[in-house]
């Protein structure tokens, strides 16, 4: 769209910018195609996960591992639910599923609200050592969980809560707050100290502050926080598998118990269906609030 | 009566280091005490000794004739501004201002009407249902002033709270902050750097250096007799003139010499004068030095310097000449002569003028 009124331009000046802009326009279709194919290459095993989990044996055993079931069935889904055996017992991943909901949920909370109130000790009460005590547990983050389980299994047996879901939970709060410190540590560490001093003032004391001023002021980091907890005590399988029995074990015990334990036919189908059902909510937890996530790990200071 | 503020021997240190040191100080009802110095000099420190926030390490310290060492800053009665506003950035402004209230236990009835009445009053009526967040800086600072107001507390705390303003904006804040002093009679605690809100606005300042006070007096004590040449140089822009100077003791008085570069030296005579050692430095204000003629008076002597520099600023003229090896500068009016590289006639004022002496930079008049 060249301005009407203004001087014709000579054809040869007009003609060099156009062609920059066809240049310009190629490279970027070769960028989406470029990114349209990565794109494929990473969605490709879910791809074939969710079509093969909706395909019946006989069509896996015949077909083609990238073709599109014939038949849609949802027979595998409701046996990796409730009839898939784990072992002896032939319930599906149903009762582990709720362990894992039951043993998520508390743990989460529980470190992320532990978490948050570290880091408002250490961002806003200094006290002499706070520095030494949040390298420690910095430190925490660092340690491989194979080191840490004999002592805690001896541990959990002196407190009476082995193979127990409290146990499991206490488990994973202790693991988690590190991590979840760090997090809140470092957005409380941006809020100006006054903001405490003016609370003092006006007589509120510790708590309250941070129930009523710094708790509100906190929605960006207590998500990230909440999805980087759940993500990893959902998916956890190590603590799962060490610190249960029967009948306390998470899903993802589960889901190797069901894989592993197939007797004659292996039911792909089963396995498929069971391992998506075992990572839906840890994807559901970030469609939902994912915005969040980069937006509070990006959060720089808090405009009062 | 007991005065409202009264601190005795007050020390505070952070370890070894003693950031301030021997601090005596009171205030009656109803002044306005400014605390005012370099940043680093410890200002912010006695204030936040003042209200509590940092335990202080030895002496007393009295509100209301009460000792406050072991009193938590919500017992104090007391209410602070502070520099950044602090105010409570997911509260409606309206929940601000009433935060210390509902903290406090106030009925709700009560709260509502001091709520409107400090709104009224600082006319941040039509936001009070607004975040900080999307206030301006002007009315941020009224709503932590508002925050303040509703305590109406013993003794109000302010921590450089115009430093975040446009320089407009920190005029206009300045005349309202003296405007509500007068209108409440309310006892203030100033904290800033900048001599001249200290000049404005104090009724009482307190002028500190390295933890220690180095003069206390009204604006005009601490404007025309500065204790010592930091005071001099601290208060006051443009600073005061200290010119190194000699002197003789003679029958008329003192006679002061001052040297200079390409003329004869300037010699001046202070007929008051009595005793002064033979190497002083001589303070005089910028405005004690003017155009022949315009300042009479028996202890108005002229002398002819040269002019190095003229700045117009619109109501006076700046003109600076080099005296004792310093810059001087003289306040002139605005239509003046005097241009640069010319020798011009200046009149010495010395009824309003100091003496220090070089070493210890102590007052000796």
């Amino acid at each position: 769209m060249t301005d009407v009124s203004a001087t014709p331009a000579p054809a040869a000046t007009s003609e060099r910018p156009r062609g920059r802009s066809f240049g310009k326009i190629a490279l970027r279709w070769l960028l989406y195609i470029v990114l349209g194919l990565f794109a494929l290459y990473y969605l490709m095993p879910l791809f074939v996960m969710l079509t093969t989990s909706l395909k019946s044996l006989e069509e896996i055993r015949t077909g083609d591992l990238l073709s599109l079931p014939r038949e849609l069935t949802f027979d595998a889904w409701r046996t990796a639910w409730s009839e898939a055996c784990t072992g002896i017992q032939c319930e599906g991943v149903k009762p582990y599923f709720w362990n894992s909901v039951m043993l998520a949920v508390p743990a989460v909370l529980i470190s992320t609200l532990l978490g948050a109130m570290n880091g408002y000790v250490i961002a806003q009460w200094r006290f002499p050592g706070a520095n030494i005590i949040f390298a420690l547990m910095l430190f925490g983050c660092f340690i491989p969980f194979q080191v840490v389980l004999l002592p805690m299994a001896r541990m959990l047996g002196l407190m009476g809560i082995a193979g127990t879901i409290p146990g499991l939970i206490f488990v994973h709060v202790i693991y988690g707050l590190g991590f979840t410190t760090l997090f809140f540590r470092n957005y409380y560490v941006t809020i100006p100290v006054e903001l405490v001093k003016a609370a003092k003032v006006d007589g509120a004391g510790f708590v309250r502050i941070f129930f009523a001023i710094f708790l509100p002021l906190s929605i960006p980091i207590i998500v990230v926080s909440v999805i980087w907890q759940f993500t990893q005590i959902w998916n956890d399988f190590l603590f799962g598998v060490s610190f249960s029995q029967a009948g306390t074990q998470p899903v993802t015990v589960a889901l190797n118990n069901i894989v592993n334990s197939t007797t004659g036919v292996k039911e792909y189908n089963v396995d498929m269906a069971a391992a998506i059902i075992a990572a839906l909510p840890t994807l559901l937890v970030y469609i939902v609030a994912g915005k969040y996530f980069i937006r509070g790990l990006t959060a720089g200071s808090v405009k009062g | 009566m007991a005065p409202i503020l009264e601190i005795n021997n007050l020390y505070k240190n952070y370890g070894a280091t003693e950031v301030l040191k021997d601090i005596n100080v009171s205030i009656d009802k109803g002044e306005f005490l400014v605390l005012v110095g370099p940043s680093g000099c410890g200002k912010s420190t006695l204030l936040n000794c003042i209200a509590g926030l940092e335990p202080i390490s030895g002496g007393t310290l009295r509100i209301d004739g009460h000792d406050m060492t072991h009193v938590s800053p919500k017992d104090r009665d007391i209410a602070m501004v502070f520099q950044s506003y602090a105010l409570y950035p997911t509260m409606s402004v309206a929940k601000n201002i009433t935060f210390g209230m509902k903290v406090r236990g106030v009925d709700p009835e009560t709260q509502k009407s001091k709520l409107a009445e400090v709104a009224r009053q600082l006319q941040i009526e039509p936001f009070l249902n607004r975040r900080p967040g999307q206030l301006s800086g002007g009315q941020r600072q009224r709503v932590a002033m508002g925050r303040a107001l509703v305590r109406d507390p013993k003794l109000f705390l302010f921590d450089e709270p115009l430093s975040n303003l446009d320089a407009k904006l920190r005029v206009e804040m300045r005349t309202e902050i003296k405007t509500l002093h007068h209108k409440l009679g309310a006892s203030m605690v100033y904290v800033t750097h900048d001599q001249i809100e200290a000049m404005t606005l104090a009724t009482k300042i307190v002028v500190m250096k390295g933890g220690i006070i180095q003069q206390i007096g009204s604006p005009s004590e601490i404007y025309n007799r500065p204790a010592n040449l930091f005071v001099a140089d601290f208060m006051g822009s443009p600073a005061m003139n200290l010119i190194p100077a000699k002197t003789q003791t003679g029958s008329g008085g003192t006679m002061i010499e001052i040297q200079r570069p390409d003329l004869e030296p300037i010699r001046l005579t202070d007929p008051r004068a009595r005793g002064l050692p033979e190497d002083i430095i001589l303070g005089l204000r910028p405005e004690d030095i003017s155009e022949p003629g315009f300042r009479v008076g028996e202890l108005v002597q002229e002398a002819p310097c040269k002019v190095e520099i003229v700045e117009p600023a619109g109501a006076d003229t700046y003109v600076q000449t080099r005296l004792g090896g310093k810059p001087l500068t003289a306040r002139l009016h605005s239509e003046t002569e005097a241009a640069p590289g010319t020798v011009h006639n200046l009149a010495f004022d010395l009824a309003k003028v100091s003496y220090f002496e070089p070493e210890s930079g102590k007052r000796i008049n």
